[in-house]
């Protein structure tokens, strides 16, 4: 009787497999996803962070991370709203800014976090020899351009440390959005005597780098795990409940992190169109997020291009309908039809920008865009337009979405297109030389303003592949650069929405919204559009 | 022997050499731009970047300085993970590789030589039939389909039993091993059934084994004692380089079951242009792949002597 108790009623086979199963138990393996006893959350990140050095981070992975491990002057708090950081308090003027550090702010080794961690890290920011992709977020701070492009010293930069908790920024021109970029990673401090006694291999290990966030990077074992720690240096400690956030699996394959998650090892998991459906087959709740990338196609404008022609761009604007694309292509719920180069969540005003100024509205009307298209052809003095070429990369979504483009202009318009599956680099290549009449494109926003998307077809800004050139438009842009007054900029960016639809510059396609399951018990847990995405900060575990 | 080895070993030398070479030809005619990324960065910062890497100066030249560098052993920095060296992900990630690679290969060669044996003496009955379909699965079906199964199969067993028995992904225990590299020798057990099976009829037909039956030796002794180890030497033959390709075609793999394999950083690398990445993988890999079919060749010269005297 004991014996059969013991075995659980099992038979042979399944005692022996339960024996082989005891013998290779890992302990670890039997812990769950979320424990509210010893307050960790177990996540999978999708690939091994490449650039942990916050003055050179650029991607979603690294930037995760350093916002959990890191802390700039300012920070999100747990609505989302900008909070005092390193920086207890702080002064915006018209051109300069004042920031006081708080004096019980630490680096994870003790030491006091100053104005001169600071000054270190925007210095090798814009240091040409960092050759830092992010140098442009410390642009407004005066000299920040010249001296990236190697035409002053880093000494000029308009940063200063008056004393240990001081710190004075002096801006090129006047910048509203100032505050909200000292949230940001690429801002964020970064100590000059540890940095210096590693040099090229610093944040290259848990060991190799120095915390002042939240958490702590306790161990990192390259491409398997990384888990962080509570941090109780943190000047915040008591507003922080998660003890630890273990990143135990490191895979950008979603079928194995959804199987993870069935198996209650991660507690967050991302889907896609694919894993969408199996997991309404388990019946998880299936939560939604607008990422705040917008989608579009790009034309191409340089010379003899005869995407140059506006009736054309028009026509195949009128034959687009967005709702459908949405509905029809991306098949995934939570993505928004495009509408315009600003997306939804956009701060206007006193509102969103979408609601004080909606964008011109486009209807799609195959009348028109036949009519357009004739035109076009009159202008260009061509019997048939020839195929144009359109770039797309090689993930299975672009090239789906470029074939449904090809199959709608060609039913609609007659017009053929042909598609150029290019590998990442490549694409890229191809989109600076020019090799191209339109181009698939995406944009995530860098800063919280709308000048993060205002200045993308600005003549000077080397992401405006296309080459579009427009006065006005540069025009428009300068007047929002050069003014702090809300309703001034917003003005100014109304009338660069306008040129961008009613002169068909770019095809939005949609608004990128991601689909994600979250275990239960998890709370607290933030999206962002901006930074740290999720920021699991201020989360806690249900009991 | 000994100048056997050695010839051996000059001639694998030069072979990978001679794979350097064409890799990083190869690697520098692809299209595209290493130093590119998603967002444009200014002429100045995209010249400092190229003079960190060597890449300001003529293809020749940087052909030069790679071997110069590859002889002492020191293959640089990532582009990707810029703070890491090459030589450092090698280190930290062929192990993995090497511990996964080694037991599929274990599951293959015992699957492989006693499914073919077993093949071989019920030729055209019903478990010939069975298993031979099975190999056909397994040589036809990609790895992906039998990964994406494989963890299917260790989700449902731990619901089944309410806990966690086996793990899903993950890496740490032989427990994490167990599934992938079962997945990952799949293909080469396959393969080693077919060629033990065709080794076996082979080696059935021999006059030995009639002078064994005319000796009126038990079926079972002539199995095992004549049949068996003669037979074997042909799976013995392609094992080598089965090692070597099964330690480097992990990616999808590594991948599903998030292992932190070299397998992962050798396709990425080539995906993102990674130089330094591709050359350090690829002539690592080269190398190990040339070593392994050495090895077997000297093991060769030792179980068959006429190999040596050719």
């Amino acid at each position: 009787m004991i014996q059969a108790s013991h075995w659980y009623g099992l038979n042979m086979p399944q005692r022996l497999l339960l024996l082989l199963c005891m013998l290779f138990a890992w302990s670890e393996g039997m812990a769950q996803s979320v424990d509210a006893a010893s307050g960790t959350v177990k996540i999978a990140i999708a690939q091994e962070p490449p650039q942990l050095n916050s003055m050179k981070a650029t991607d979603q992975v690294s930037i995760f991370v350093l916002g959990h491990v890191m802390e700039g002057l300012t920070r999100y708090d747990r609505r989302g709203n900008l909070a005092p950081g390193v920086a207890e308090r702080w002064e915006l003027g018209d051109t300069t800014a004042k920031f006081w550090l708080r004096k019980d702010a630490k680096w994870s080794n003790g030491d006091p976090v100053t104005a001169h961690d600071f000054v270190f890290a925007w210095r090798s920011v814009v240091d040409p020899n960092t050759a830092s992709e992010y140098a442009f977020i410390l642009y407004p701070v005066k000299n920040a351009e010249a001296i990236n492009q190697g035409n002053m010293p880093v000494t000029a930069l308009g940063i200063e440390a008056i004393d240990d908790h001081t710190l004075t920024v002096t801006l090129e021109r006047p910048t509203g959005y100032f505050i909200k970029l000292t949230a940001f990673v690429t801002t964020f401090p970064v100590q000059e005597k540890f940095y210096q006694a590693r040099t090229e291999q610093y944040a290259a290990d848990a060991k190799d780098m120095l915390y002042n966030g939240a958490f702590t990077l306790d161990s990192w074992v390259h491409s398997a795990s990384m888990e962080m720690r509570k941090n109780p240096l943190y000047w915040d400690a008591e507003a922080i409940k998660l003890n630890a956030i273990d990143a135990d699996y490191i895979t950008a394959d979603t079928r194995a992190r959804l199987n993870l998650f069935i198996d209650d090892k991660i507690a967050y998991t991302q889907l896609d169109g694919e894993t969408y459906k199996d997991a309404l087959n388990n019946q998880f709740r299936i939560k939604k997020f607008v990422t705040g990338s917008v989608y579009f196609l790009e034309y191409n404008y340089r010379d003899n291009r005869i995407t140059r022609n506006k009736n054309l761009r028009a026509a195949i604007q009128a034959a687009f309908d967005p709702e459908e694309f949405v509905n029809k292509v991306l098949q995934t719920p939570g993505n928004l039809p495009g509408r315009s180069l600003f997306p939804t969540w956009i701060q206007g005003v006193e509102k969103t920008f979408r609601e004080e100024y909606p964008p011109p509205e486009v209807k799609p009307d195959l009348t028109r865009a036949r009519a357009l298209l004739t035109s076009a052809k009159q202008e260009l003095g061509l019997e048939e337009i020839p195929p144009l070429i359109l770039l797309v990369s090689d993930s299975p979504t672009a090239t789906k979405q470029a074939e449904y483009m090809q199959g709608m202009l060609k039913t609609r318009l007659g017009l053929d297109l042909k598609i150029d599956v290019q590998t990442f680099k490549q694409r890229l290549a191809k989109m600076t030389s020019g090799e191209f009449d339109i181009v698939g494109a995406g944009w995530g926003p860098d800063f919280d303003d709308i000048m993060t998307f205002g200045d993308l077809f600005a003549s000077w800004n080397l992401n405006n592949r296309g080459r579009y050139v427009n006065p006005e438009y540069d025009r428009l842009v300068r007047v929002a650069m050069n003014s702090s007054d809300p309703k001034t900029r917003m003005d100014a960016m109304s009338g660069l929405q306008s040129i961008l639809i009613e002169d068909a510059v770019m095809l939005p396609m949609y608004e990128q919204g991601v689909i994600y399951l979250q275990h239960p018990k998890l709370k607290g847990m933030r999206r962002t559009v901006i930074g740290s995405d999720p920021d699991f900060t201020y989360a806690r575990i249900a009991p | 022997m000994l100048r056997y080895t050695l010839g051996r070993l000059l001639s694998g030398i030069l072979t990978v050499w001679f794979i350097a070479t064409a890799t990083f030809l190869a690697m520098h005619a692809v299209p595209g731009d290493p130093l590119m990324n998603e967002k444009a960065t200014t002429p100045e910062i995209r010249q400092n970047l190229a003079k960190k890497y060597g890449l300001d100066r003529p293809i020749p030249e940087q052909y030069i300085i790679f071997l110069g560098n590859m002889l002492q052993g020191d293959f640089g920095l990532s582009f990707t993970q810029q703070n890491r060296k090459v030589n450092d992900i090698i280190r930290d990630h062929f192990p993995v590789s090497a511990a996964l690679g080694i037991l599929a290969i274990t599951f293959a060669a015992a699957g492989g030589i006693l499914w073919g044996a077993l093949t071989a003496l019920y030729r055209n009955r019903l478990p010939d039939i069975i298993i031979m379909f099975l190999v056909i699965l397994g040589i036809s079906v990609p790895s992906f389909v039998f990964a994406a199964l494989g963890q299917m199969l260790l989700v449902n067993i731990n619901q089944w039993f309410g806990t966690s028995v086996l793990p899903v992904a993950g890496w740490g225990s032989l427990a994490h091993m167990l599934m992938p590299s079962l997945v990952l020798g799949l293909g080469t057990m396959a393969l080693l059934t077919r060629l033990m099976r065709s080794s076996m009829l082979e080696v059935v037909n021999e006059d030995y084994i009639k002078t064994a039956k005319a000796k009126g030796l038990s079926s079972q002794r002539i199995f095992f004692k004549h049949q068996l180890r003669n037979a074997i030497l042909p799976v013995v033959t392609v094992l080598g380089p089965q090692i070597a390709a099964i330690t480097t075609g992990g990616f999808v793999v590594e991948l599903v079951f998030a292992i932190p394999g070299l397998g992962r950083y050798f396709v990425q690398a080539v995906q993102q242009l990674d130089y330094t990445v591709i050359m350090g993988t690829t002539v690592f890999y080269g190398a190990f792949l040339v070593l392994m079919v050495i090895i077997v060749d000297i093991i060769y010269g030792f179980i068959d002597p006429r190999v040596r005297l050719k």
